[in-house]
């Protein structure tokens, strides 16, 4: 397969970024969005060295960075916005389980980093996700000292509840949520932590403070409001639920109230 | 120099040794931990758990990772589960049955001490993480659930579906998190370890470069904790995270610390079989798909052939026609034998001709029988995701036909040589997890790698490195302007300095994957001593190629990934060599090591206790020096050594 690639490029964050369009051919129906990548690097870098391109006055701007690693779809370090759509068109999937063949021969994709305020470009697709690790250090946890647990059995959770857990437990921090919604709003990343948490009886002691401050520490950190226009959840890599920011919402104003 | 490998292995009964030990190990009071400090690299299961605990009891903990954020580690990534010696099942489960499993599992070549610690913790993993938070299955009565793993025959491995590792490292995270909120423990992500900092003998920091802006940093403390994984990327190939890496272990390597077991490589049988040349990584089917999946390829050579012509599907294929043959093989324990011996079997299959694909590597995994056996939706609660991911990767779904899965390699249990207390032989250096080698021998059972880094993070390493700690509080903060610090940033600078001059014609992938190809065929699954003489010789060859031509563009002072692979495959050049050579050394087959000089008449691993029992310990003598091979003997008082049968 063949395709035109328009990819952003930036230098570093202080730097004005721009698109620049690559062709790419020979490329396997089954090869991952990210092998294509890497050979698209590989061919850059060729190029970067090749006397005769360099006399041409071809002026590569080098590799293109982009944030991967597990390529398994859990890791959540791949973050592409691909097409218009967070981690591209196929539903679902991390940008890392995205395959060629979902994509017309010959056709432009254009590539593009996460855009959203909380989460500032590092370089061409590479940006800077700590927010979301101060989001959790400001309460995603439950404050239990190493060695002062009881059996694990002596605390029993349905298997109903476990399972609606473990649905907001699967999310992997990428941002494709906030990155998606119109607001830049991290409420469904925020929604998955808590509720995980609240809908456990360890999690309760902590439930009203932990609401209350990450949803603080969220807008601290600039990110949006939620609307309720469902497009994170249409983008969530893990499917995780919009139900998860309505329990958010009871958590949280129930704390407000408990005042 | 030998004097070195003092295992430090407590006396007295085996089920009281860790109890011994803790007794033994000085305390340090609370005002002065707050005046210790100590460097955590690698936010894994064992470094996001150990620099959590490290804060917890109070001391000042810096916390390194060279990915975006300390959740990303490839712990992360582990689908099956976590082992505990609970008994949950009544099913005759104890302490004793998993240190037995482990050792037998790990075919002899680790420490008895250190397993049975590891066993003997395991429980308090579970009630850890259960308190943490970490929605683990459940039965309806609202009780744990278990599922079962290779290599044993009881039911104590606990799960989060198929994401296991990553509800682990999210719990250990948070903790992290809720240290880092008070303040004990101060994060460094995108950060890259490139140098150990040695002073009068004893770890005293690291050089690390800021992944964002190129700068070089120097970091001090008064002891340093390696916790960054394993080095099965040496292999290219692999179901590693493309960043894992070797690197940091390697510069303790060469700043004397002796390095365990390099050639004890895991291969895994049920990975998704390579599909062609443009690849850069294996994806792993859990080993818990084979608690229901059965492993099979056709008897007939005639029905390999329609398949891999498309002419048939492989649903078609009648029972009879059908080879099962680990269950075949091995009727005790069927599809559930330990990876070494399946992944073996896998080979022994397409090397004769059965292979089921294209390239004639790969075997089925079939779950026909368990889907008409529990129903679909059972069998969706269990391995739901996996056979999503599965069918997103191949466009082949589970449902309708076997899965194809062909072993890759997928954990190195070699590592970093670690007494009892999981101190290398440079004192106030200190390795856990998948990075030392202590507690797998030649083969890891499933499942317990998780319990390893969690065992190490969160319930010995803050107990043991207080006892070298415990000597160091009236010791002045460690001061990074001191020569040692200035030597080693200089060094790492001139090695950045190195990689850009060269300006060579190969790319650092295009390199890699001639490592990957040579580790592959000479040190992967059949060693032979023919072959890995000549793997040696290349690889040298190779590492002369890569500081001649290698192409690393851009510069040091920008985020630069060309840069970080460049300085990781440097690294591995001289890991895959250490591999190789500590192949040629064993001459037996062991766990994962197979040398085909050594094996029964039935094609089985045979080990050779008499010369081999011992774990070999490499000493870095310089750039182009032989290593010096030290031995630790194994001593084996409360097991029975044997051969290992899955049989009967």
């Amino acid at each position: 397969m063949e395709f035109n690639l328009k990819i952003w490029r930036q230098k570093n964050a202080k730097s004005k970024g721009h698109f620049e369009t690559y062709h790419i051919s020979n490329i396997e129906e089954d090869a991952s969005f990210l092998e294509m990548l890497d050979i698209l690097n590989e061919q850059l870098i060729r190029e970067g060295i090749d006397p005769v391109a360099v006399e041409r006055g071809c002026k590569s701007s080098g590799p293109v960075s982009f944030d991967h690693d597990c390529r398994e779809g859990i890791c959540g370090a791949c973050s592409l916005y691909i097409d218009g759509r967070a981690h591209g068109p196929d539903d679902q999937v991390t940008t890392c389980q995205l395959f060629m063949r979902h994509f017309k021969n010959g056709s432009t994709i254009t590539v593009e980093p996460w855009r959203s305020s909380g989460f500032p470009i590092i370089k061409d697709l590479v940006v800077d996700r700590t927010a979301y690790d101060k989001i959790l250090q400001a309460g995603g946890f439950i404050s239990v000292r190493t060695g002062s647990a009881q059996d694990a059995n002596n605390i029993l959770i349905s298997h109903e509840k476990a399972e609606k857990s473990m649905d907001a437990a699967a999310c992997i921090g990428c941002g494709a949520c906030a990155a998606t919604c119109k607001n830049g709003s991290a409420m469904l990343f925020v929604a998955a932590r808590v509720s995980s948490l609240a809908l456990l009886p360890q999690g309760r002691p902590e439930a009203a403070k932990r609401a209350k401050a990450m949803v603080a520490k969220m807008d601290e950190l600039g990110f949006g409001n939620c609307t309720n226009t469902r497009a994170c959840e249409m983008e969530c890599p893990k499917g995780i639920s919009v139900e998860h920011i309505a329990r958010l919402n009871r958590e949280f104003l129930a704390a407000k109230f408990s005042e | 120099m030998a004097d070195k490998l003092i295992s430090k292995i407590p006396d007295g009964p085996l089920a009281e040794k860790w109890t011994k030990r803790k007794s033994e190990i000085r305390l340090v009071s609370p005002n002065n931990k707050r005046k210790l400090e100590v460097i955590v690299v690698g936010t894994g299961l064992g470094g996001a758990s150990a620099a959590a605990s490290l804060g917890e009891l109070g001391y000042n903990v810096k916390v390194f990772c060279i990915s975006d954020s300390p959740r990303r580690a490839h712990s992360i990534a582990a689908q099956g589960g976590i082992n505990a010696a609970k008994n949950y099942q009544n099913d005759n489960d104890s302490v004793y049955r998993l240190f037995y499993d482990t050792i037998k599992g790990g075919d002899y070549r680790s420490r008895e001490a250190n397993v049975y610690r590891l066993a003997e913790v395991s429980a308090a993993i579970i009630d850890q993480c259960v308190a943490q938070g970490i929605p683990f299955a459940r039965e309806y009565g609202g009780y744990l659930a278990n599922r079962s793993f290779g290599g044993v025959q009881v039911s104590r491995t606990f799960y989060a579906r198929g994401q296991t590792g990553q509800q682990l490292l999210l719990g250990a995270y948070a903790s992290l998190n809720k240290e880092i909120a008070a303040g004990t423990v101060k994060s460094y992500p995108r950060h890259e370890m490139l140098d150990l900092v040695v002073i009068n003998g004893q770890a005293k920091g690291i050089i690390a470069r800021n992944l964002v802006t190129g700068e070089i940093e120097r970091f001090g403390a008064h002891a340093v904790v390696i916790a960054t994984g394993g080095y099965g990327n040496a292999y290219f190939l692999s179901t590693n995270a493309m960043n894992s890496n070797g690197s940091a272990a390697w510069q303790c390597y060469k700043k004397g610390a002796y390095f365990a077991n390099p050639c004890f490589a895991q291969i895994h049988p049920t990975c998704i079989p390579v599909h062609g040349d443009q690849q850069c990584k294996l994806t792993l089917m859990s080993e818990s798909l084979r608690n229901d999946g059965r492993i099979w390829v056709p008897k007939d050579m005639e029905d390999v052939k329609k398949l891999r012509k498309h002419e048939i599907k492989p649903s078609q294929i009648p029972e009879e026609k059908r080879d099962y043959y680990l269950e075949r093989r091995y009727p005790a324990f069927g599809n559930l034998v330990p990876r070494d011996v399946a992944s073996r079997a896998a080979k022994e299959r397409c090397d004769a001709g059965y292979g089921v694909n294209e390239t004639g590597l790969a075997v089925f995994l079939d779950f026909a029988d368990a889907i008409k056996r529990l129903g679909h939706k059972k069998v969706e609660e269990r391995y739901g995701n996996l056979f999503q991911m599965y069918e997103k990767i191949t466009n082949s779904s589970p449902w309708e036909e076997p899965m194809m899965i062909y072993p890759a390699i997928h954990y190195t249990m070699g590592g970093i040589w670690v007494d009892y207390d999981l101190q290398t032989t440079i004192p106030g250096l200190y390795a856990i997890g998948e990075a030392n080698f202590s507690d797998h021998g030649g083969n890891r059972l499933g499942a317990s790698a998780l319990m390893q880094g969690l065992a190490d993070g969160y319930f010995i390493l803050p107990v043991t490195i207080g006892d070298y700690l415990s000597h160091k509080f009236a010791e002045p903060k460690t001061d990074t302007n001191a020569p040692e610090f200035e030597e080693a940033e200089k060094a790492v600078r001139a090695r950045i300095d190195k990689l850009f001059s060269i300006k060579g014609k190969q790319t650092v992938d295009s390199l890699h994957k001639k490592l990957g190809h040579i580790m592959w065929e000479y040190v992967g699954m059949a060693r032979t001593e023919e072959g890995l003489k000549k793997a040696i010789e290349e690889i040298k060859a190779l590492k002369k190629e890569f500081w001649e031509d290698v192409c690393v563009p851009g510069e040091n002072g920008e985020f630069n990934q060309e840069l970080e692979k460049a300085l990781r495959l440097a690294d591995f050049l001289e890991i895959g060599e250490l591999m190789a050579r500590d192949a040629l050394n064993r001459k037996e087959s062991c766990g994962g090591h197979f040398r085909l000089e050594s094996q029964t008449p039935e094609g089985e691993a045979k080990r050779d206790d008499e010369n081999f029992m011992y774990v070999s310990a490499w000493e870095y003598k310089g750039e182009n020096e032989e290593p010096v091979l030290h031995k630790e003997p194994l001593k084996y008082e409360y097991i029975h050594v044997a051969t290992r049968n899955y049989k009967d």
